[in-house]
């Protein structure tokens, strides 16, 4: 059995293609009376089943905190999100969320980290042993396998993380600026290496990233957020066809359009939050304006 | 190509290290057999130095005092109460620690206790430690126990509270239970802040056992007369007592060493539950 008809065999009980989540009028507040923080307003959208959905916005406009009501970390203070049909109270194995900067456990090796999931749940039998090798290949860390996270390089790290969520079988992968921190060309080889994953897994994917390049290459979907409080400013469709390269994309005239559409959007967004005084917002806007003048 | 330069890099340091190391000690026994001696050599007797017996004088003293038994039993004395307190606070820190750690609640009810009895020095604690513990050796263990105790359940309490927060989502969205996390996650997590707490803490044991012999007499080995395996703190003491000076420092340099294994073994046996460290 190949990797992908063990992935769908696990699947059965809902769609081969993971599961669909409705986020519908969310909003979250933390604090109380006057020193209330409301981080994000009324938002709404969906996460179609097989679809990866590329979440973009101003930094500290609060994608962070929409992932942890997503993985169910924290509740929303208005609003639903519902999981086919089910509304989400709390982690489950069914959300799973690669971090920002790698969370695997430095005091176990690649393999143990992979087998972290199936060991929790008491499946440590040998079916998902062989699926754990079958992984550990795919990602291309099978030498790997009795290393230290501290002794993987950034990139490496990355990808036993991406091998750690998927032998869980997810319905809906979560993944917060998975590739940030990244140096361009580890980037830019992880962002093919994760489009082809994703291409032979086809799983429910919520993206997050502040990279529009990475968005565009990505996406079938690109939600365009507000500044704070995060709404949904804009969803823009990205139609182009699979399989993708990276260097495809910036001669693509599609693409550009798309470009030249998402930046104009985060740039007022960015200029909003400029205008508060952050200075994320300020390097977003110097960046832009070098971009601009490259063009 | 890069880490075989590096390594000979590193070997060459180490080298490095290790005779600055010979050297430095070197130096020290020299200055140290010119200025006890300085009274024969020069006709003038430095200040302090003068007053100390000198390296070579030691070393025979030392010579001699490997091949008594009551030496040994004295050595061995100190080090089974080192073992025994330090045991003791391992066994009944780390939980408690843990504890504190886990439980907002647990923690709220210990710590107050806990920070107003953490500042008392071990040694305050002996003559209250006398009166209530039926015998000497147990009052002596149990001074020797808080020595190492408190360190100990600080450093797993920060440790503990330390580790960070995504590693228990990932495992909660994994699908752990509570001991599963406790197992996996916050034991692991902690394993590096405990071996640092028990490296500290057996140095202030070894400390506080020999204070302890010397303020209480050596236990009940002590109280039936010489030094026949008092401890090492009252074979000190009774070396002074004696007026045997050559004794006292063979008896102090011994402390040194059985200090410096106790705390190299502990680093081992801390690198060796702790792979991920130093594995580079």
């Amino acid at each position: 059995m190949n990797i992908q008809q063990m992935a769908q065999a696990s699947q059965l009980t809902s769609s081969p293609l993971g599961s669909q989540i409705t986020v519908s009028n969310v909003s979250k507040n933390y604090g109380a009376g006057d020193f209330t923080k409301e981080v994000v307003r009324d938002c709404s959208f969906t996460l179609d089943a097989g679809k990866l959905t590329v979440m973009i916005g101003p930094s500290g406009c609060g994608k962070s905190t929409l992932i942890r009501m997503l993985a169910g970390f924290e509740r929303p203070s208005s609003g639903t999100i519902v999981l086919d049909g089910k509304p989400i109270t709390g982690p489950g194995v069914d959300r799973l969320v690669v971090f920002q900067e790698t969370a695997l456990f430095p005091w176990m090796t690649t393999y143990d980290n992979i087998m972290f999931g199936p060991r929790a749940r008491g499946e440590d039998t040998p079916e998902m042993r062989a699926y754990a090798e079958e992984l550990l290949q795919k990602v291309g860390l099978e030498g790997f396998r009795k290393k230290y996270p501290a002794q993987l390089s950034g990139g490496m790290q990355r990808r036993a993380e991406l091998a750690r969520s998927m032998i869980n079988k997810p319905a809906v992968m979560i993944l917060d600026e998975p590739f940030r921190g990244l140096d361009a060309m580890t980037k830019k080889l992880m962002q093919e290496y994760y489009s082809n994953l994703y291409q032979e897994f086809r799983r429910t994917t919520f993206f997050v990233t502040t990279d529009i390049d990475e968005a565009i290459y990505l996406a079938d979907r690109i939600l365009i957020m507000t500044n704070i409080p995060t709404q949904v400013r804009t969803v823009i469709n990205v139609d182009l066809p699979r399989p993708r390269h990276v260097d495809d994309i910036t001669e693509n005239d599609d693409a550009n359009a798309i470009k030249m559409q998402a930046l104009s959007l985060l740039h007022e967004e960015a200029m909003k939050s400029f205008a508060r005084g952050s200075k994320a917002a300020a390097d977003f806007v110097d960046a832009y304006a070098k971009r601009m003048n490259k063009e | 190509m890069a880490k075989a330069v590096a390594l000979k890099a590193f070997n060459v340091i180490g080298r490095d290290d290790f005779w600055r190391g010979a050297l430095s000690i070197a130096v020290f026994l020299v200055f140290w057999e010119i200025g006890s001696r300085s009274h024969a050599l020069f006709g003038v007797a430095f200040p302090w130095v003068s007053q100390i017996p000198a390296p070579s004088a030691v070393l025979r003293e030392l010579v001699i005092l490997v091949q008594e038994p009551s030496f040994w039993m004295s050595a061995l004395l100190s080090t089974l109460r080192v073992f025994e307190g330090f045991f003791a606070a391992m066994v009944i820190g780390i939980p408690l620690g843990l504890a504190m750690a886990v439980s907002r609640t647990f923690y709220g009810i210990t710590f107050p206790v806990f920070e107003v009895l953490r500042p008392i020095p071990p040694l305050a604690w002996v003559p209250a430690s006398i009166i209530f513990w039926p015998t000497q050796e147990l009052s002596i263990a149990f001074v020797t126990f808080l020595g190492a105790f408190f360190t100990i359940v600080i450093n797993v309490i920060g440790g503990a509270q330390a580790i960070d927060v995504r590693y228990f989502q990932a495992a909660r969205s994994m699908g752990s239970s509570t001991w599963d996390i406790f197992r996996r996650i916050i034991l692991p997590a902690t394993l590096p802040s405990i071996v640092v707490g028990a490296t500290v803490g057996v140095g202030i044991t070894w400390a506080v056992v020999v204070a302890a012999e010397m303020i209480s007499g050596g236990g009940s080995a002590g109280s039936m007369g010489g030094a026949a395996g008092g401890g090492l703190g009252f074979f000190i003491w009774n070396s002074y007592v004696g007026g045997s000076y050559t004794q006292i420092v063979a008896g102090m340099i011994s402390i040194g060493i059985a200090g410096y294994i106790s705390s190299a073994v502990l680093r081992k046996v801390g690198k060796w539950v702790t792979p991920w460290l130093s594995e580079g």
